[in-house]
């Protein structure tokens, strides 16, 4: 029996947490999709209906606004936060000085909630109160910068306040991957008289490709999750100019009470989650098999 | 199996208390957290307090309810209710349907409920003929407040057309004055849309548009004029009202930097609680044209298990309605008594002009339920009319696209 | 370790000034960057420590003249939340009761399955993996409804066991992640070689795997405990009246508004309520980046 135990303890060891994961991951997505084929309304109900859900939210132009926000945001948000990561992750590579404080100060809008800090950026954003008075008392009175309360740019308020809390996060990968570059292949390239942009170009990024992946990986499940950030900054408003699947998924389901389009655009929203990140994972458990 | 878990949990709780008699107390969910409102939830607590009940108190601001109504969903869903939740409308009863809501029949009838509401507001106090909720007050929804000292150095009147009011706002735009003071929220949005269905489309086309959905009227060219008079009215917002709360609107009108504010009488709450003198400092008056528009505040009462929590129930109900905290709380709150039987002599020109009106509309048929706060219709179409409305008012759509897209989202919304 | 900065080849093409002048640029341009994530941060703290009155007409981002703590100390125990009156102070020490044992427990529980899926393969392991990874990716909106019926269920709804349970089933796929990154880079001959020796499955964690993983578990507490601490959605979801955490009640002072809003009360919560993890990354942030380069990522 002690055998028995001794030769499937780790089986028996990681059995509660696989289980708990099959139950309130899988388990609940297989719930939320059925309800997605229901109309249930306040609470959620199990008799199915076909796919009706699914067309009313195609037809809905509240839901195009919000996919159409997510390519935005998501776009903007990836490239700017990975260009700017890793800028920055080449910029403190140089042998800086008092690198450790520099690196915390870059990295420490990862540690607040969006809660905390939407309520500076809302007010360094608003127009009323802001950069905007603030430079207009600067004798500038022609200066415009109402972002936040205009339909049309207030995505972009989004956008930079969600680099601004992740960007840091991302030179620390990038960081972390310049740290661990093979020295001597760079020694021998300098030797040569290769300029460093070219040695940075050619040789360290190239070699930092794994990096880029769990940088985007990560930066893609943020924008896609992206919820307490539009809820601090602008409550999806102007009108829904600023409403993203997650938050329309949480209209839709704790305002409306209207669950099963809620359940249809989450799922929406699991598909493009799955479409990213099962690939990547695919790739990268293999890789790591051979 | 939660139930019988919910019910050891109480029974040892009150074993712990050594306690034979029922000791009544309920936990109360509700989103009344700013000034005039969070003060008239106080008196209820105190009246509940001196009654021997226990006050468990789970404010959830934010969203104009949408969080709390978050967190009514995962404890009704766990099986522990709230004993009492701030809910309204057709929300009641559809919190009745899905088989939650308690019967306080018992309460009601010891008390003659029935005998002192206007029957509109019983109405939506019942679910298939019995009592499953308690009216707080009566709000009125179509108001229009003033500053008083900027209407008199202006030499304006109140408006009574849209026509005036905005010869108004043009006048004080060009004095440099704000004329409308607004938070760009999308109930407040829906606020002033609905006011305007009202005042230029009258009640029986209000009536058709926004509580029988009838795709004619949605799409009629009064609806049209509806959407042209919202886009004069963006005109005379300031830059900055995107996301701003209404009581943040109201202190823009108290201070003078703005001149009108269109919103429900809980804004004179703001005024009273900052010491203004209604009819002195800041005038009211129902927005242009005819008809009310109604919210009514109550709350629903929910199953939850334990003598204790049903007693506490019960007293809450008991309470609510009561002549008492009728009149205390709703010389806090701005609104007037739900029940009809109450000397309004303390109150002051503006409630009494709203019970005046309620009185006098309610005989001629055009007392309405507000649509913009959830009398009028369920949440999916409410929301969907929303929407819209405030798309339109964010953006440059025209008023023939809203048209049509107002009657597309409402046929989506079932 | 790389070293690249001041390459030979540089020396010999650019004068001893030009270099200089690049290495103040250098500097320069950090110096920006610091200002732009700074100045929420100085906004909020100057912010709360000015009046009112200077607030409405001074400018944002001047010093305050006189400094007053008055909105810290309104903050911390007499803001109002609805019709109480008592700060931020319960909600802290709630958000306290549940982030620490859900951190302690989603750490160990990660810590042993990342050892069993790095060291003790079995068939099926990797999809066992994989499959519980992807649990961290999905949108948390999606679990909301039936877990509200499950914890009812379990007669832990509105409760800190609870909510701790809620962090903890969605804490793993992280840790897990971090720890088999870690221990799939310890050689699989250690565990052999132990095994050899007649040491168990247990006793080889304990007494190797344990004492070699305190970067890893640096790492992971402190990812562990800024998202239970911010966590916003489940703390809405799953509380009760008595049990919400601080982020809930931050929210609640925001949106509670007495007529005029107190930006420096606001300001002044926010900070209380950020400054428990700020903390932790002030303390131990260069843990977090050594524990990256040694586990969490593959260079």
């Amino acid at each position: 029996m002690s055998e028995w135990l001794e030769n499937h303890l780790p089986k028996v060891v990681l059995a509660p947490s696989f289980i708990a994961v099959l139950i309130f991951v899988y388990g609940f997505i297989g719930w939320t999709a059925w309800v997605s084929l229901t109309r249930s309304k306040l609470l959620p109900k199990y008799e199915i209906k076909g796919f009706i859900q699914y067309e009313r939210l195609f037809d809905s132009p509240r839901w195009d606004t919000a996919i159409n926000n997510l390519y935005v945001f998501g776009a903007l948000f990836i490239v700017i936060a990975m260009v700017l990561g890793l800028l920055l992750a080449i910029l403190l590579d140089q042998k800086i000085r008092a690198e450790g404080a520099i690196r915390t100060i870059y990295l420490y809008p990862m540690a607040l909630s969006m809660i905390v800090t939407g309520t500076a950026w809302k007010w360094i954003l608003n127009p009323g109160l802001g950069i905007e008075s603030m430079v207009q008392g600067w004798g500038f009175p022609n200066f415009e910068f109402d972002w936040l309360v205009n339909p049309d740019y207030a995505i972009y308020t989004i956008v930079m306040a969600a680099i601004w809390q992740s960007s840091g996060f991302v030179m620390a990968l990038f960081l972390a991957g310049l740290r661990s570059v093979d020295g001597e292949i760079i020694k021998a390239a300098q030797v040569d008289g290769i300029p460093t942009w070219r040695i940075y170009t050619a040789i360290i990024i190239p070699s930092m490709a794994p990096i880029f992946l769990s940088a985007f990986i990560v930066l893609a499940h943020l924008a896609i999750k992206s919820f307490d950030l539009v809820i601090a900054l602008t409550g999806g408003g102007p009108g829904y100019a600023t409403d993203l699947p997650a938050t329309y998924m949480y209209a839709m389901a704790f305002s409306r009470g209207d669950i099963g389009q809620a359940a249809s655009s989450a799922m929406i929203m699991m598909l493009v989650v799955f479409a990213i990140v099962v690939p990547y994972l695919y790739s990268e458990l293999r890789a790591k098999n051979d | 199996m939660n139930r019988f878990a919910f019910a050891t949990v109480s029974t040892l709780a009150v074993a712990a208390a050594s306690s034979v008699v029922a000791e009544p107390q309920a936990e109360v969910l509700h989103w009344w957290t700013s000034g005039g409102e969070a003060k008239s939830v106080a008196v209820l607590q105190e009246e509940f307090a001196s009654n021997g009940g226990t006050w468990t108190d789970m404010p959830v601001a934010g969203g104009g309810g949408d969080a709390a109504m978050t967190a009514l969903r995962a404890r009704v869903l766990a099986g522990n209710a709230p004993a009492a939740v701030q809910l309204k409308g057709p929300a009641i009863q559809e919190w009745y349907e899905e088989g939650v809501l308690a019967d306080i029949s018992s309460v009601a009838e010891a008390e003659g409920w029935a005998e002192v509401l206007p029957a509109s507001i019983a109405g939506h106090m019942k679910c298939e003929g019995t009592w499953c909720a308690a009216p707080v007050n009566v709000h009125r929804v179509d108001w229009i407040w003033a500053n008083a000292d900027v209407l008199a150095a202006n030499g304006i009147e109140m408006p009574t057309t849209w026509e005036e009011f905005n010869a108004a706002a043009d006048k004080l735009q060009a004095a440099g004055v704000i004329p409308l003071a607004h938070g760009g929220q999308a109930w407040q949005d829906a606020t002033v849309f609905e006011t305007v269905v009202l005042g230029i489309g009258g009640p029986e086309f209000f009536q058709k548009a926004l509580v029988d959905l009838d795709p004619e009227a949605l799409t009629s060219d009064t609806m049209v004029q509806v959407f042209d008079q919202m886009r004069t009215l963006r005109g005379y917002v300031d830059e900055n009202f995107s996301g701003r709360d209404w009581n943040l609107a109201t202190a823009m009108v108290m201070n003078g930097e703005a001149a009108f504010q269109i919103m429900g009488d809980w804004a004179k709450g703001e005024f009273l609680a900052a010491g203004k003198k209604p009819g002195e400092d800041f005038l009211c008056a129902s927005t242009p044209g005819d008809g009310y528009l109604y919210n009514v505040d109550s709350f629903a009462m929910f199953d939850v298990e334990g003598d204790d929590k049903k007693a506490g129930q019960d007293l809450l109900a008991k309470l609510i309605v009561a002549p008492n905290f009728q009149k205390v709380f709703n010389l806090n709150k701005g609104s007037i008594p739900a029940r009809t039987d109450v000397a309004l002599d303390d109150f002051d020109i503006c409630a009494n002009l709203s019970a005046k009106d309620m009185g006098a509309t309610s005989d001629a048929g055009s007392l309405l339920p507000s649509y913009a706060h959830g009398m009028a219709l369920r949440g999916s179409q409410s929301g969907a009319i929303t929407d819209v409305v405030t798309a339109h008012f964010n953006s440059d759509m025209s008023s023939a696209d809203a048209v049509q897209q107002l009657a597309d989202a409402v046929a989506n919304s079932y | 370790m790389t070293d690249i900065s001041m390459p030979q080849t540089q020396t010999r093409t650019q004068s001893g000034t030009g270099k200089i002048a690049l290495r103040w640029l250098l500097y320069v341009l950090l110096g920006l960057f610091a200002l732009y994530y700074l100045m929420p941060l100085f906004v909020m703290v100057t912010t709360s420590l000015k009046s009112l009155e200077e607030i409405r007409t001074g400018s944002l981002i001047s010093l305050p003249r006189e400094v007053s703590f008055d909105a810290w100390k309104t903050a911390w125990s007499g803001a109002c939340t609805g019709i109480q009156c008592e700060g931020l102070r319960p909600y802290f020490w709630n958000s306290v009761l549940i982030a620490v044992p859900a951190v302690a427990i989603s750490t160990l529980l990660g810590a042993l399955n990342g050892y069993v899926v790095a060291q003790w393969r079995f068939k099926g392991a990797n999809i066992i993996f994989s499959l519980m990874l992807f649990g961290c990716f999905i949108p948390f909106q999606v679990v909301l409804l039936p877990m509200a019926r499950l914890l009812g269920m379990m007669g832990i709804a509105g409760t800190i066991p609870g909510l701790i349970f809620v962090h903890v089933i969605y804490g793993l796929g992280f840790t897990t992640l971090f720890f088999r990154n870690y221990y799939v880079t310890i050689p699989a001959e250690l565990t052999k070689a132990a095994r050899v020796d007649g040491a168990g499955f247990l006793r080889i964690f304990w007494s190797i795997f344990l004492p070699l993983s305190l970067p890893i578990v640096v790492v992971t507490v402190i990812w562990q405990f800024t998202q239970i601490w911010n966590d916003f959605l489940f703390g809405v979801s799953f509380s009760q009246a008595g049990t919400q955490p601080v982020t809930v009640a931050l929210n609640n002072i925001v949106n509670s508004t007495t007529g005029v809003k107190e930006y420096n009360v606001d300001m002044a919560a926010a900070i209380i309520a950020g400054l428990p993890t700020l903390l932790v990354y002030v303390v131990a942030g260069k843990y977090f980046i050594r524990g990256l380069t040694a586990g969490s990522v593959k260079g």
